[in-house]
């Protein structure tokens, strides 16, 4: 199914969660957190948290910045 | 020296210091020691997906001694700047957020109309929201009355190197102030933290002036001492200007 993945169209098996997208995109779950459909998911909820066609999901993390 | 509280966490170093822009992750790990910050700003960004082999830049810093400090560098509208404190919350587990709402990309100076929205939003949230500001003291009563931790204001545009602008509107914000100042962007060597610090800011954050440093890590320890000097002398009390002289040595007792 299609997704949008950081801005871009991404193919994914589906259907698939939030931690099943991180292990097989080989993303630390603890190192970023994922906004889906505009909104933050909590950790707590990447197991439980589905994806489905046409959603939109953002994973971020900390990079070097100053301002 | 007198310790920096902030939304009542004590810090022991008055510097607080970026991430971005050193040669190498080692050099600003380095930097960071050399400099005694207790708090890093850091940025959210999209991970990058394609290649996930690059180093990651919190192995380079101990979240154990060092606080994170999730910036909203790049947000153009209060919108953009909450959605990305709330992602950076949930990254790094910590409600602070060094809030930037950018007016415009060649000065990067601060909307200060949405960054007085994205505060009040954020401060609801429970957020504790330090917002980059201008060296406005009405924008800073405002932000401050909005319910921010600390106030930001710049000292000079965001990697430009140019010390203090505007002393005397430090000296007025921190008239008007009741929460902490912190002096944010425009520091360009030591004299000009130091400035900072006795014009009576209550720390400074700093990235550019060390990372492109020749030596980051001299730059960086010459940084921690200029903010210490700063203080202490804020403290001290200067002196009376005079427009003559007067003599040190006693006038009695000359040869004549």
């Amino acid at each position: 199914m299609k997704i949008v993945l950081n801005g871009d169209p991404h193919d994914v098996a589906g259907p698939l969660t939030i931690s099943d997208l991180l292990v097989q995109l080989n993303v630390d779950a603890r190192r970023v957190a994922v906004e889906h459909n505009l909104t933050v998911v909590k950790r707590a909820h990447y197991d439980s948290t589905q994806i489905r066609e046409n959603d939109q999901v953002e994973i971020v993390n900390f990079v070097g910045g100053g301002s | 020296m007198d310790p920096l509280i902030i939304a009542g966490r004590t810090f022991t170093s008055r510097l607080i210091v970026g991430t971005g822009k050193y040669p190498s992750f080692a050099v600003m790990q380095q930097a960071h020691e050399a400099s005694g910050a207790e708090m890093v700003t850091v940025a959210v960004r999209r991970v990058n997906l394609s290649d996930r082999t690059k180093e990651s830049l919190l192995d380079f810093i101990d979240t154990k001694k060092i606080a994170l400090l999730p910036n909203t560098a790049g947000c153009y509208s209060a919108d953009d700047a909450v959605r990305t404190a709330r992602l950076g919350r949930e990254a790094g587990l910590s409600h602070w957020v060094k809030l930037e709402v950018i007016g415009d990309e060649r000065t990067l100076f601060p909307d200060n109309e949405e960054l007085l929205v994205a505060t009040k939003i954020l401060v609801k949230e429970g957020f504790v929201v330090l917002p980059y500001t201008t060296d406005d003291p009405i924008i800073c009563r405002k932000l401050e009355e909005a319910g921010a931790a600390a106030v930001m204001p710049l000292g000079a545009p965001i990697g430009s190197g140019l010390g203090i602008q505007n002393a005397n509107n430090i000296r007025i914000i921190r008239e008007f102030s009741r929460v902490p100042i912190i002096l944010d962007a425009g520091v360009g060597t030591a004299s000009d933290a130091t400035i900072a610090m006795e014009l009576g800011a209550d720390g400074v954050l700093m990235n550019t002036a060390i990372a492109e440093a020749r030596d980051p890590i001299a730059m960086a320890e010459s940084m921690k001492l200029a903010v210490q000097a700063g203080r202490l002398a804020y403290r001290a009390g200067r002196m009376g200007r005079r427009m003559y002289a007067s003599a040190s040595s006693p006038l009695a007792g000359t040869l004549k």
